[in-house]
């Protein structure tokens, strides 16, 4: 027997271990891809908006939902516009959101169903602490957009269709003018992202008030201007309509629903945020 | 500067704490990662084999493709892979969307063009005699792939080490079809994006920190056996 024939032999048992091996990674990784998901119908799929989940609220309440309900809630947190188009597709379950306009267009529209205003917070602007296009004069929120635009000082969008977003542009409609387009910086990210383009920038930037606190030990930005009505912003949720797409969890969503509105939930919702930011920062409202 | 030595600091209690959380999101990472390199490996290393050894058609477009697929965006496949996993999309009956599972599924299309491409150029650096002994001497496909795989075995650990390095460290994907859930697909890259968000920078230099370490240690070990291996070859 020669050498390369005993050589050849021991390749073979090579390529045996190797499909043995083989086996092994796949079995090993049936039963950690199987334990991922259990049941299906468990998981609830919930659409919501970035401040929720960049203050730590969504965490929160979804430990609390999950623990005395048995469901497995996904959250997928993305802009309003974003959520509402993954509802537009029967990609989830509930929408957790804030810009009533569209909302109401997203139901009326038979998309969604059972929409409820639940909570607010408001919208602050921020600005730079010397205030070069005096903001802090203004009565409204858009006379203080229309100094911004007039000083051509830097503002900073979030130019990602957010709920945050589309209330900026409704001001500029309210306040009859649009912004200086070489001061007006679309930065397409999230809210605490903008915020920090604006502190680098010097620049004025509407900015949900949770998030301006969430940020405020790392910014130089200070709130500007306050307080207007126009500022208020409602979260509302909407189940996502189970007869337009039949793959819809409407058990949990109903679950989840029901929790959100619960009493249970406003305790959380009113309490969330007074020990880490000394103040209260969401507001239960039914 | 107050705030980033500041952070380094917070970062380095906080991984020597070992916070359950953080465990929970570093194992996830593992994993994920090393389950789909392993899958990847087992596509791409045989699959570069048979390309670089083999004559056909259209080889040449073939790695072309390849070394292209290389250089896929994680982005670009993390949004394909969660169009095709959507509820509604194509392979949507797999309900894989914002699982782990689907996670490994773009993580593994991610590494897969990269170690057959890494694996393609080794075997094809081996002297063409070598390959035709081979084959005299009456070896099968299964054989010589055996044996050029083996002699070229520093090569193929270094294209591992590539596959593993570019999926353990991307973002785009895990975020797309992981979808960032706390405690279910949570792993090291996207709770940085999110810490930074929520503008928590010591926890998220605190996760930076880990990630490189880790990557440090698998590519410490990987390097280790690659390198013992050149000892006994001498």
């Amino acid at each position: 027997m020669s050498k390369e024939s005993i050589s050849l032999r021991k390749e073979k048992g090579m390529f045996k271990k190797f499909i043995a091996g083989l086996g092994i990674i796949v079995l090993s990784g049936l039963s950690f891809v199987t334990s991922a998901t259990a049941a299906q119908s468990q998981n609830i799929i919930l659409a919501t908006t970035t401040s929720v989940q960049d203050t730590g609220l969504l965490d929160v309440l979804i430990d609390a939902f999950q623990k005395k309900s048995g469901f497995i809630v996904k959250t997928i947190a993305v802009g309003t516009g974003q959520a509402l188009a993954m509802g537009r597709l029967g990609e989830a379950d509930i929408l957790w959101v804030h810009s009533p306009i569209d909302e109401k267009k997203f139901v009326d529209e038979g998309y969604g169903i059972n929409r409820t205003t639940f909570m607010h917070n408001d919208f602050v602007i921020l600005g730079p602490k010397n205030d070069p296009a005096k903001v802090m004069d203004a009565k409204s929120a858009a006379e203080a957009f229309k100094k911004i635009a007039a000083s051509r000082a830097f503002f900073v969008s979030r130019g990602d269709n957010s709920g945050t977003h589309k209330k900026e542009k409704l001001i500029w409609k309210e306040a009859g003018m649009s912004p200086d387009k070489n001061s007006y910086i679309e930065v397409g990210q999230g809210m605490a992202q903008t915020v920090a383009v604006a502190n680098e920038k010097q620049g004025y930037v509407l900015a949900d008030r949770s998030t301006y606190l969430s940020l405020k030990n790392s910014i130089d930005l200070i709130i500007i201007f306050e307080g207007d009505s126009s500022l208020i912003n409602y979260y509302s949720l909407i189940r996502v309509n189970p007869e337009k797409f039949p793959k819809v969890n409407v058990q949990g969503a109903k679950a989840l629903f029901n929790f959100l509105i619960s009493k249970d939930s406003k305790e959380i919702i009113d309490n969330f945020g007074k020990e880490k930011f000394g103040r209260q920062l969401f507001f239960w409202d039914l | 500067m107050h705030f980033i030595s500041e952070g380094f600091r917070k970062g380095i209690t906080l991984i020597f704490g070992l916070n359950p959380e953080v465990l929970a999101i570093l194992k996830l990472s593992l994993s994920v990662s090393i389950f789909a390199t392993l899958i990847a490996v087992c596509i791409a290393v045989p699959l570069g084999s048979i390309i670089a050894i083999k004559k056909f058609p259209l080889k040449k477009i073939i790695i072309v493709l390849i070394n292209t697929g290389m250089g896929l965006p994680p982005v670009v496949v993390g949004l394909f892979v969660a169009l095709f996993l959507s509820r509604n999309g194509p392979l949507g009956f797999l309900q894989w969307l914002y699982t782990p599972r689907g996670m490994v599924l773009a993580q593994v299309i991610i590494a897969t063009p990269i170690i057959t491409g890494l694996s393609l150029a080794a075997v094809q650096s081996v002297d063409p005699k070598f390959y035709r002994q081979i084959l005299a001497l009456g070896a099968t496909t299964r054989q010589s792939i055996c044996i050029l795989v083996k002699e070229t075995r520093l090569a193929i650990l270094a294209a591992v080490i590539a596959g593993f390095g570019s999926i353990i460290s991307e973002v785009g994907a895990v975020m797309m079809v992981g979808g960032n859930i706390k405690g279910q697909t949570r792993v090291l890259t996207t709770a940085t994006v999110l810490e930074t968000n929520m503008g928590n920078f010591d926890i998220a230099i605190a996760l930076g920190l880990i990630l490189l370490t880790m990557s440090l240690i698998v590519n410490l070990a990987l390097t280790f056996i690659q390198q013992s291996n050149t000892g006994q070859q001498k």
